[in-house]
This record gives C-alpha cells, sequence and structure tokens, in this order.
C-alpha cells in the first residue's frame, strides 16, 4: 500500500504505476457530469477551491446534517468517469489536478493528459459507498449545490487512507486497455 | 393506508441497505476463488466489508440508489391508484432520511427537487393474479450498470451471431465484453430473448427478480445461463475490471415471443450491489415475510 498526501507532488505522482494500490490522505473535491461540463465551457471555481496539487474524486454523494447541523456523508462510491472523457484532459491542463479518482476508467485523450501533465486515474471500488465514506472524516463545506443539485455539487471531503487503485499511470499505461485487448483475444477462442 | 407506506419506507431501507443472502453468497465463493495478493480480491475484500457495513449502519449499499421499480402481484380489485400514491409517500420519505439519495432529474430543465419522485419515478408495475395476497418486489438499480445494459438485433454480421441460440450466446458474451467493469462487476446479467424493443428491455429487468441460486425451469435457458456464466469468468475481466476469475456472478435469460422480422436480444445488466427485497403484505398494509 502507497501512501498519498494532498497535495499531490508531480514526483509522486510519476512514481505511481498501474497496480499500485494507494492510501490517500487529505482533501478531496467532488465533482461529476454537470461541473465537468461547467469548467469545459469556461465556468469558474468556486471561492476556496484550489484543485492545483488535488484529487478530483467523481462521486455523487448521499449527504445528510446532522443533529448538530454540520454535513454527514452517510454513502460515496465513485461513479462512472468515461462520461467525462470529453472534459477530462482539459481540467487535468487547467486547474493542476495530479488525481483523478472514479470507476471504469478513462480513454486515450485522458490518459495522453496524464502523460502530459503528471496526473494519474485511481479506481476506488465501485458499489464500495460505506467502506469509502468511512474514510470520510468531515465534510467542511459544499458548492454548487443550489446549482447543480447534491449528487452534481463539489462536495469537500477530508479523508483518511482512501483506498484507490492505480488504473492508469503518468506513463501511458492503462490497466483498462490492457484488459480489455486480454479479454478480447480469450472470447474469441469461445465463440 | 398509513401502514402501508411504512411498509413500503422499511422495504426501500432494507432494500438499499442489504443484499439478498442468494447474493452474497455468490459474492463470498467469488472471493474465495479469486488468487490472494492480487487487486481482484482486494477489491472483493473491499465489497464485503462494504456489504457487512452497510447493514450494520442501515445505510446505501451504494451511493447510487438507483432507478426506484416495485412490482406489485395484487388481486382483482385492489386499488392500484391508492398503492401508487402510499409508494411515493414512502419514498419521498425515504430519501429525507437518506435511505435514497436525490436522484431523479428534470430531463429538460436539470433541475432535481430532492424527492425521486416525478414523471416516471417511482416505476410502478402492477400483475394482477387470483390469490388474496398483495407482494411487492423492489429492485434499486444503479445508473452505472444500467448504462452498460444493451440492445441487440440480430443477425449481427459483425459478431457473426443468426438467428438462434448460438447467435443469442455470441451477442450476449459480447454484452460482456464492452461491459468491461464499467458497470460495477462482478455482475448478474437479466436477458430477454425476443419482444418488442420495449418489452424485450422490461422483460430482461424482470429476470432479476429470480435469485441466483435457482435453476431456470426451461432446460435449454437453463445451460445458456451456466455457459454464459462459466464463459465470462474464463475471460479474465475480473471484479470491477481489474483483472481476475469472477466476472459475472450470474446470468438470468427469459425469453418473449416476437415477431417474425424482429429478434431482439435484450442484456440488462446489474451490478454486484444487486438491490432486490420484496415482502408480503397482509391485509391492513403490514408486512408478513420478507420474500428474499
Amino acid at each position: 500500500m502507497i501512501e498519498l498526501s494532498t497535495p499531490l507532488s508531480e514526483a509522486a505522482v510519476r512514481g505511481l504505476k498501474v497496480g499500485d494500490e494507494a492510501a490517500i490522505t487529505g482533501m478531496l473535491y467532488t465533482g461529476r457530469d454537470a461541473v465537468h461540463k461547467y469548467l469545459h465551457e469556461g465556468g469558474k471555481l468556486p471561492d476556496g477551491v484550489n484543485l492545483s496539487g488535488g484529487v478530483l474524486y467523481h462521486c455523487g454523494p448521499v449527504v445528510i446534517k446532522d443533529a448538530a447541523g454540520n454535513w454527514k456523508c452517510v454513502a460515496a462510491g465513485p461513479t462512472t468517469s468515461i462520461r467525462e472523457e470529453p472534459y477530462q484532459w482539459q481540467i487535468i491542463r487547467d486547474f493542476g489536478l495530479r488525481g483523478v479518482i472514479g470507476k471504469g476508467g478513462m480513454g486515450d485523450q485522458t490518459l495522453g493528459a496524464c502523460r502530459e501533465y503528471g496526473c494519474v486515474y485511481l479506481h476506488a471500488v465501485g458499489g464500495a459507498a460505506q467502506v469509502l465514506a468511512e474514510c470520510i472524516q468531515r465534510v467542511p463545506t459544499v458548492h454548487f449545490m443550489e446549482q447543480f443539485g447534491a449528487p452534481e455539487a463539489i462536495w469537500e471531503f477530508e479523508v483518511v487512507r482512501f483506498p484507490a487503485i492505480v488504473t492508469m499511470d503518468a506513463h501511458g499505461n492503462s490497466l483498462h486497455k490492457e484488459v480489455f485487448a486480454a479479454s478480447q483475444a480469450e472470447l474469441a477462442k469461445y465463440v | 393506508m398509513k401502514m402501508l407506506a411504512d411498509s413500503l419506507l422499511e422495504l426501500v431501507r432494507r432494500t438499499s441497505a442489504e443484499i439478498p443472502d442468494d447474493v452474497h453468497q455468490a459474492i463470498l465463493t467469488a472471493l474465495e476463488r479469486e488468487k490472494h495478493g492480487t487487486i481482484a480480491e482486494s477489491a472483493m475484500r473491499i465489497i464485503d466489508q462494504n456489504i457487512a457495513l452497510a447493514k450494520q449502519k442501515s445505510q446505501p449499499v451504494c451511493q447510487d440508489t438507483g432507478s426506484i421499480i416495485f412490482y406489485v402481484d395484487c388481486p382483482l380489485g385492489f386499488d392500484q391508484l391508492g398503492f401508487e400514491e402510499r409508494a411515493r409517500e414512502a419514498v419521498t420519505t425515504a430519501t429525507r432520511k437518506g435511505y435514497l439519495r436525490q436522484n431523479s432529474v428534470d430531463s429538460l430543465t436539470g433541475r432535481n427537487d430532492g424527492t425521486n419522485v416525478g414523471p416516471g419515478s417511482p416505476a410502478i408495475h402492477f400483475h394482477q393474479h387470483r390469490l388474496p395476497e398483495v407482494k411487492v418486489r423492489l429492485i434499486l438499480k444503479g445508473g452505472g450498470c444500467e448504462n452498460v445494459g444493451t440492445q441487440y438485433s440480430l443477425p449481427n454480421t459483425p459478431l457473426k451471431a443468426n438467428r438462434d441460440l448460438d447467435g443469442c450466446r455470441k451477442v450476449i458474451l459480447d454484452a460482456v465484453l464492452q461491459a468491461q467493469g464499467k458497470g460495477c462487476g462482478p455482475g448478474i446479467l437479466g436477458v430477454c430473448i425476443g419482444g418488442d424493443r420495449a418489452t424485450g428491455y422490461e422483460h430482461s429487468k424482470q429476470q432479476l427478480l429470480r435469485r441466483l441460486d435457482e435453476p431456470n425451469p426451461n432446460p435449454e435457458l437453463n445451460r445458456l445461463e451456466q455457459d454464459i456464466v462459466e464463459t465470462a469468468n474464463k475471460l479474465g475481466i475480473g471484479p470491477m475490471g481489474f483483472g481476475g476469475k469472477t466476472t459475472l456472478l450470474g446470468a438470468r435469460i427469459g425469453m418473449l415471443n416476437r415477431l417474425p422480422a424482429s429478434y431482439f436480444v435484450s442484456v440488462s445488466y446489474m451490478c454486484w450491489a444487486y438491490r432486490r427485497q420484496g415482502v408480503r403484505l397482509a391485509a391492513d398494509g403490514a408486512i408478513q415475510e420478507w420474500l428474499y
């Protein structure tokens, strides 16, 4: 297990390779379909959100307010990342992201941006909303709640040892491409 | 009718927080099968921990609490409109309590009013039977797995799939290949051979009401189900598409008659977070028995 702390340095990110299991401690920002489209179309990040060296989490969590009026995240697994493929490369480039967490992997444009700008794609276990929510110590605030709705908002999560696996590294390697090619070749034997 | 709304709320809570035993058993078998020290094993271990934690905390197994689909078996004369109202109430309350995510969006305006109630949500399918009892089954199906569902029209030239069971096998396995880990595998397929474009998909989803540990009563379809699972598990896609031994936990295949001109094969992919539960209700709406 490789321990990572945010903000991530370029050197730390370039030291990672496909198949590495990581535990991330620090700050994660959620962002999914609406946020990606908004930033792609030239929208500005809200005050207080700095993605430089940061990690963006493709996630639409379930968050409720507890009795004391604090946000409490009750479920927070990853959402499918490929929907952000048209936008992700640009957000890596323009905002200095060092890590993207999601599920299902992404395409060549994102893989290219990871290599060029120094970023990795980390795969969290899809559906593991409780195990992952347990790693969230605090939810300091939320942005774009009114504009995009709760699942699509930018939530700030303070996390401790959030588990994810590097499936696309900064050297042009993608576990998703490898597994697709191998499984396609295997299937040809049986049909 | 207050009792009915309470029962439906409890059905939603339990469906969202607890994986049925037949599915959990299949997950445990898959966990044992994965090679020690691999990321596939690590993923299956997190999945198993997640199932335990969700049940213990009575919180959603997955944050995508999905499309809310009720299947109601009811006697003649049952008040379907009343049921629909109680179901909408239960869904609204369940969303406020965090059993369900605010998960229903106006497709034109993009607005999410946070209730999970709107055109098409929740979806309710009624089926009359000549019995006095009311059975309500619920599936919560997340968007990630719904997005990898697909429909083929045979013949399919690129896949060399003709209008026969071997052609069906080819396209079903292609659906597994294309899905990779994107639908949160290891997955479960619900498949319909035949029907039209709408009824085919609908029937494929209804296959997901069948338990994983009961064979298909149709011997041909039973063989096909086993073949699909065995073959899919040789492909090495594995949990989450990380590579590994378990790509599918199960396949449930049904059929509908078709038109001579049409030959659809509709595939619904269900994630490992297979949220399905059901209840038999007493006349006053109280829960008498859990069905899974």
